[in-house]
């Protein structure tokens, strides 16, 4: 192997896993500050008790997104050299400013929230973990809208002296259509991904009917949040989906595998045979809904995979254009499958729990929809983003920088192989690590029956704070 | 002052800001296990960085920005060419805060051990590993025309640079100690002073030699300043140490470590990366920077948020300015019943405290109204009901 495919892989290793951990981060801490806030409101001790039990969650996975951040921001100047000197004058900014805005923001005040709690006033307290998810969301928009930068790159002129990208208008930049609808994607998938998590912590403990009074209540407010949340991403998706259409038209016919033009286009669920289109065993067919996904019209014309490397050799020269068709296909078929299963085990449970019903542990499908319900968003975030990084290539600026010039030209193979090596497997003890953890806590409980026989004489037993 | 110049001093500034505030840090992490006796001290060292470490870390993230985004060539030369001992930085900074952070969220003393251990290292190698950067960056490394840098990971550890980062490991382990003395009470504070008398030494002697060769070897005016400032502001926080006065030693070592990085950028200035190989090969401020337009924006949202930045993360350092005494670090549970931390989850009562407190030594202080609490109350502790 390359250095050029030991630094994707790398890249995209790094990028997934860190991205598992970025919309819980968000959407947790809007959710603990909505339970706070409803605490501080109301007084009920159940709300006060979720609150701190999903804010234990919350920080745990905190924790290992911060950490792999730090890796996100290194690697492109140490594996992509050459796409850092060209882009760093217009992708730097979002960057820098995300550090400065919304970086400070979350870290301090998660300090002050996690040590705050006799300390400040109880309504400062709340604003402390309401200013944490608004530096979540804050950064979530500047890495987005320099990621926006790379699928459709505006505000931008070519320096004909030092072959570089230099900034002509932050505001295209930051007001990128493509930058607007993908917040909106992530922070609906955000509140995908932490109500997921909050239906299946409460349904364990539901199920074993226990902590009943503090996470009924939760368990309510996960399987709204997924609800809403599924039928946003849905939304924004169609959005970004016609967006996408007009600026990487390559995209979506890799994405349905469209080899040829069709006026109107159907959408194949499923394709048995061989994806380069030459033959098709077997396929279920929705007709005109490609068509729909793309123009919005049932009637639209969708331009296939050919028409449009065509065009592109036309624009850009000789070249390859099609990214790994497989994968784009398969790719967005999973992130959009797992996303509405979310929604239907959401709209399950709420039928289940109507007006203070809770389903009896006989019900044993449910409970246990509502506990595997936890890694649909995951997977479908992590397919959604493996399509829109894959299905950009050979790309990393559209049509402007190709990812095979991006690489940094001094590192080697060998190098890039350790530290793809070591990142890798350091990141698999920590998932070992953190997943234990997550699950030791959330069996816990809110109201903490204590570890067993674990206590040693005079050590202090924390878990929130430290 | 050219925008470039205005963004170098930027940058330099942030890395002062790095240094000061993750310097004593990583000064608690190293001193982990010479300070911290047992796991309920280690505990309490904990603590006195807990609710800041993060917001500390932040500075290293945004000049890494700022890097990136004022001198997108620096940025692309520095981090392709130190690849390797960048990778070890990384490493060792995800373990670190993983060991922060998870430490507590588990009971099992054997957990506790081995993220402690985690910490001590993951703190060390960093502490360490700047230094080695920084000297290297200052002095030259081997650039071409191209902008490349054209040695390996062993071309870094030459004397000058290994001896960078004996100062910053020295330095920033003295300021940890003396960040100690600050925070602690009794019997750990005694330590930590013990810790800051011996290491203190060694740190000036490391420091000094360090800084006379780096004025012999590219400083100039202002750097030479610099540079006796700093070993000024090292020994007068030795004294002030022996003396037993702790704040003035904190702003001795605090404005060391500040001087000693704007020694090390001024004598950079006007090259932020200069070439071993070639003088002509240098990258500078002028030739690796952004366009001016680029430039002017990023100055306008320096000047808009810094002041914000700056209130907010001051407020917390006064919010937190109280020392952690062994009360702190105990849930509200194991408390005398005089404490504050009555919290709902807080099952009525526990005769342990006062057990407890005997049993943990004299670092433990009963003082009331000092401590983390209700949320410590979410999980309480060794309960008798």
């Amino acid at each position: 192997m390359n250095a050029l495919l030991l630094a994707r892989w790398q890249f995209g290793i790094t990028t997934v896993y860190h991205f598992l951990f970025v919309p819980l981060t968000i959407g947790l801490a809007f959710l603990t500050a909505g339970l706070q806030t409803a605490w501080v409101r109301t007084g009920k001790d159940h709300y006060l008790r979720s609150t701190k039990f999903f804010g234990k969650l919350f920080l745990i996975n905190f924790a290992l997104g911060v950490a792999t951040g730090i890796v996100q921001e290194f690697q492109f100047g140490m594996a992509w050299s050459e796409y850092s000197r060209f882009v760093g004058d217009v992708f730097g900014a979002p960057l820098a400013i995300e550090g400065l805005l919304a970086f400070f923001l979350e870290s301090t005040f998660l300090g002050l929230w996690i040590f705050g709690w006799d300390r400040l006033p109880k309504r400062v307290h709340l604003a402390c973990i309401w200013l944490v998810g608004i530096g979540t969301a804050l950064s979530a928009y500047f890495i987005l809208a320099a990621n926006a930068w790379m699928q459709h790159p505006v505000g931008f002129a070519l320096d004909p002296a030092t072959h570089t990208a230099r900034l002509t208008s932050i505001w295209a930049v930051l007001g990128n259509s493509t930058a607007v609808v993908s917040f909106a994607h992530t922070i609906a998938g955000a509140f995908l991904a932490a109500g997921t998590l909050m239906i299946a912590v409460s349904a364990w403990h539901l199920r074993r009917r226990q902590n009943a009074e503090t996470l009924r209540p939760t368990l309510r407010l996960g399987l709204a949040t997924v609800l809403v949340a599924c039928l946003a991403t849905a939304v924004t998706g169609d959005v970004d989906g016609k967006i996408m259409t007009g600026q990487q038209p390559m995209k979506m016919a890799a994405a349905e595998a469209l080899y040829h033009t069709s006026q109107p286009a159907s959408f194949s669920l499923f394709t048995i045979g061989s994806l380069d289109g030459k033959s098709e065993v077997w396929s279920v067919r929705v007709p005109g809904v490609l068509s729909f996904l793309a123009t919005g019209s049932f009637h639209g014309k969708v331009e296939g995979v050919d028409d449009v490397r065509a065009a592109e050799v036309a624009e850009y020269g000789p070249g390859t254009y099609t990214p790994v068709i497989s994968v784009t296909y398969w790719s967005f078929r999973l992130m959009i499958g797992f996303g509405v299963l979310a929604g239907l085990v959401a709209v399950l449970g709420l039928w289940l729990t109507r007006r203070g019903r809770t389903p009896g542990p006989e019900r044993r499908w449910f409970w246990r929809a509502a506990l595997w319900s936890v890694v649909l968003s995951p997977l479908a975030a992590s397919f959604g983003w493996i399509f829109t990084e894959m299905g950009r290539q050979p790309w990393s600026v559209f049509g402007v920088l190709a990812t095979k010039e991006s690489v940094s030209p001094t590192v080697g193979a060998a190098t890039v192989a350790t530290s793809l090596i070591v990142l890798t497997a350091l990141y698999g003890l920590l998932a070992v690590i953190e997943v234990g953890l997550m699950l030791r806590t959330a069996r816990r409980g809110p109201d903490g029956p204590e570890l067993p026989g674990s206590a040693v004489e005079g050590e202090p037993h924390l878990g929130f704070a430290y | 002052m050219s925008l470039q110049d205005l963004w170098f001093t930027l940058i330099a500034v942030l890395w002062c800001g790095y240094f000061l505030l993750e310097g004593f840090d990583f000064g608690v992490g190293v001193l982990l296990h010479v300070v911290g006796r047992t796991q309920t001290e280690r505990g309490i060292l904990l603590r006195a960085i807990g609710p800041v470490w993060d917001g500390n870390e932040v500075w290293l993230l945004v000049a890494g920005g700022a890097t990136f985004a004022a001198f997108p060539l620096w940025y692309a030369t520095l981090f392709s060419g130190f690849y390797l001992a960048l990778l070890l930085i990384l490493v060792a900074l995800i373990v670190r805060v993983l060991a922060i952070e998870y430490r507590n969220k588990e009971l099992d003393p054997l957990w506790r051990m081995r993220w402690d251990l985690a910490h001590t290292i993951s703190a060390a190698v960093p502490a360490l590993l700047w230094g080695v950067a920084f000297a290297n960056i200052v002095h030259g490394v081997p650039i071409d025309a191209a902008h490349h840098y054209t040695g390996s990971f062993f071309t870094l550890l030459n004397p000058y640079a290994l001896l960078g980062g004996l100062v910053t490991l020295s330095v920033f382990t003295l300021h940890g100690a003396v960040f100690l003395t600050l925070k602690t009470t009794d019997e750990l504070r005694e330590r930590a002073r013990a810790v800051a008398v011996r290491v203190g030494p060694v740190a000036a002697v490391l420091a000094v030699v360090f800084l006379v060769w780096t004025q012999a070897d590219t400083g100039h005016g202002a750097s030479a300043v610099f540079a006796v400032l700093a070993a000024v502001a090292l020994v007068g926080g030795l004294v002030a140490t022996l003396r037993g006065r702790d704040g003035w030693a904190f702003v001795g070592t605090g404005t060391a470590i500040v001087a000693a990085t704007a020694t090390l950028f001024s004598a950079l200035h006007p090259d932020v990366m200069p070439s071993s190989t070639s003088a002509a090969y240098s990258l500078t401020v002028a030739n690796a920077s952004s366009s001016h337009y680029t430039l002017t924006v990023m100055s306008w949202v320096a000047v808009a948020f810094t002041p914000v930045v700056l209130l907010y993360q001051g407020w917390t350092y006064w919010v937190f300015r109280a020392r952690i005494t062994g009360d702190a670090v105990l849930p509200a549970i194991l408390r005398p019943k005089a404490g504050s931390g009555a919290g709902p989850d807080d099952h009525g009562g526990s005769s342990a405290g006062s057990d407890v407190a005997a049993a943990t030594g004299s670092g433990i202080a009963p003082t009331t109204g000092s401590g983390v609490a209700p949320g410590a109350a979410a999980q309480p502790g060794p309960t008798t009901a």
